[in-house]
C-alpha cells in the first residue's frame, strides 16, 4: 500500500477526523457513548455502512445521473443501514435494543453522505473503501474513547464489569458520577478531546 | 458533464429501487425466523427473572415450560384481551402480570408476580425503550425491583390501590416503595403504570379472589 492510500486510513483517525475537526455526527456520538458496548457495535455499524456504501457509490458513479445523485445515494445508505440493523437484531438482540432508534439514524449521519459526495463521487473503488473504513474507524475511535471514560466514571463498569467494585473503590467513600452518563458530558469530553489534539497539533507545526 | 437523458434517469431510479426492494425482501425473509426466536426467548426469559429464575438465552424454553403452565386471555369490553401467566414454583401457584405504560423518554415495561392470594407482590422486572442510563434505567436494577417483594396490591376491600413509588417512602407502608434519586419523571412514570396497569385487571382478580374463597 502506498502513502497516498495509507493516509486514507490515517489521516481520519487524526488530523482530518469527522467529529473532531469536521465536527459531523455529534448527536449519535453523543446519544450511544453512556456504555462501552453500544459505542463499539455503533462504531462497526457505522464504519461497514461508510465503507460498503462508499464502494457501491464509487463502482456506479459514472452511470448515476448527476441529477438524482442525492437520492441514488441515499436510498444505497438507507438499504445498507436496513440490512445492518436487520442482522443485529438476528444476531445481538441485546445491542440491537440498547442501540434502537441510532441504528436507523446512521442514515442521516453527516459523515456518510459527506464522504459519499467529497470522495466516492470523484474516485476509484479501492480508494472509496479505504477513505470509507478511515472515517468510520475515525469516528469510531472517538465513541471508543467516550463510551470507555462515560462508563467507567459514571457507573463504574466496562463492558458492564464492575471494576470499580471489585476493586474495592465504593468501601474508601467513592461514588459513580452521575452528570457524566448524561448527554451534555458527552459534548463536554468532545470538546476536551479536541482541545489535547488542537494543542498537540499546534505544537508540532 | 455527461449528458443523460430523462427516460435513462426514470429507468435508472426504478431499476435501483427494484433490485433494493429485491435484496432487502431475501434478507428480511430470511433472518425472520431468528429475530421471531429472540423476541420470543427474552420475553420467556423476562418472565422466568420475574419469579426469581435466572436462566440462559439457549436452552430458556425448556426452562419456561418448566414453571409456566398456562397462559390466560382476560377478555375486557372493548379493549385487546389481557394476558395473565400462571406458574407453579416450589409447589406454590402464583400469576405473573405484564403491563406497560410511559417512561421520561419512551415506553417502559413491568411483569408483576403475585402470589396466590393474587395481593402479595412476589417478584417484578422493569424494562425500558430509552430511560437515561444509570438514572431512570436505574429502575432495572434488583435492589430498586426487591423493594417491591412483599409488597400488597389490594386493600382490604379488595380494591386495586397498587404500589406507589415516591421519594422517602415509609419502609412499613404496604403500598409505598423509594424512588430513584435523579429519576424522579422515570419513578412517577412506573407508579402511573403499576396503577393503571393493575386497575385494569380488577374484574379479574376480585373474580379469581372470589373463587378461591368458594372453594
Amino acid at each position: 500500500m502506498n502513502s497516498t492510500r495509507r493516509k486514507l486510513i490515517t489521516n481520519p483517525l487524526g488530523k482530518d477526523n469527522p467529529i473532531t475537526v469536521q465536527v459531523l455526527g455529534i448527536c449519535s456520538c453523543l446519544a450511544v457513548t453512556a456504555q462501552l458496548k453500544p459505542a463499539v457495535v455503533m462504531a462497526l455499524s457505522v464504519t461497514v455502512v461508510v465503507a460498503l456504501s462508499n464502494l457501491i457509490i464509487s463502482l456506479i458513479r459514472k452511470s448515476i445521473p448527476p441529477r438524482i445523485r442525492i437520492i441514488v445515494q441515499l436510498v444505497v445508505v438507507s438499504s445498507l443501514v436496513i440490512l445492518v440493523n436487520q442482522i443485529l437484531m438476528a444476531f445481538v438482540y441485546d445491542v440491537s435494543k440498547q442501540l434502537s432508534v441510532y441504528v436507523g439514524l446512521i442514515i442521516t449521519n453527516c459523515i456518510v453522505m459527506g464522504r459519499l459526495e467529497a470522495f466516492a463521487m470523484s474516485n476509484k473503488p479501492w480508494d472509496s473503501l479505504l477513505d470509507g473504513i478511515g472515517n468510520g474507524l475515525g469516528y469510531g475511535i472517538i465513541l471508543v474513547i467516550l463510551g470507555f471514560v462515560r462508563e467507567l466514571f459514571g457507573r463504574g463498569s466496562l463492558w458492564g464489569y464492575p471494576v470499580f467494585e471489585k476493586i474495592g473503590l465504593y468501601n474508601i467513600g467513592y461514588e459513580n458520577n452521575g452528570f457524566i452518563i448524561m448527554a451534555p458530558m458527552a459534548l463536554i469530553l468532545v470538546g476536551i478531546i479536541i482541545w489535547i489534539q488542537r494543542s498537540k497539533e499546534q505544537k508540532s507545526q | 458533464m455527461k449528458k443523460f437523458s430523462n427516460s435513462y434517469m426514470m429507468l435508472y431510479a426504478l431499476g435501483i429501487a427494484a433490485i433494493v426492494a429485491v435484496l432487502l425482501t431475501v434478507v428480511s425473509l430470511s433472518l425472520k425466523a431468528r429475530q421471531e426466536t429472540n423476541i420470543r426467548n427474552e420475553k420467556m426469559q423476562m418472565l422466568l427473572a420475574t419469579i426469581g429464575v435466572q436462566s440462559e438465552r439457549d436452552g430458556v424454553e425448556t426452562e419456561y415450560n418448566k414453571y409456566f403452565k398456562e397462559e390466560l386471555n382476560v377478555a375486557v369490553e372493548g379493549e385487546e384481551p389481557l394476558s395473565v401467566y400462571l406458574f407453579e414454583k416450589d409447589g406454590k401457584r402464583g400469576y405473573v402480570i405484564p403491563t406497560k405504560g410511559n417512561g421520561l423518554w419512551g415506553k417502559i415495561y413491568a411483569n408483576i408476580a403475585l402470589a396466590e392470594d393474587l395481593n402479595t407482590i412476589v417478584g417484578i422486572t422493569f424494562s425500558h425503550d430509552s430511560e437515561t442510563p444509570g438514572l431512570g434505567a436505574e429502575i432495572t436494577s434488583e435492589s430498586f425491583c426487591n423493594q417491591f417483594i412483599g409488597k400488597k396490591i389490594l386493600d382490604e376491600e379488595g380494591k386495586v390501590v397498587s404500589v406507589a413509588v415516591i421519594k422517602h417512602a415509609d419502609v412499613a407502608d404496604m403500598h409505598q416503595v423509594d424512588a430513584i434519586s435523579g429519576g424522579t419523571m422515570t419513578s412517577n412514570g412506573v407508579s402511573e403504570m403499576l396503577l393503571n396497569g393493575l386497575t385494569r385487571y380488577q374484574e379479574f382478580i376480585t373474580s379469581e379472589r372470589k373463587e378461591a374463597t368458594n372453594e
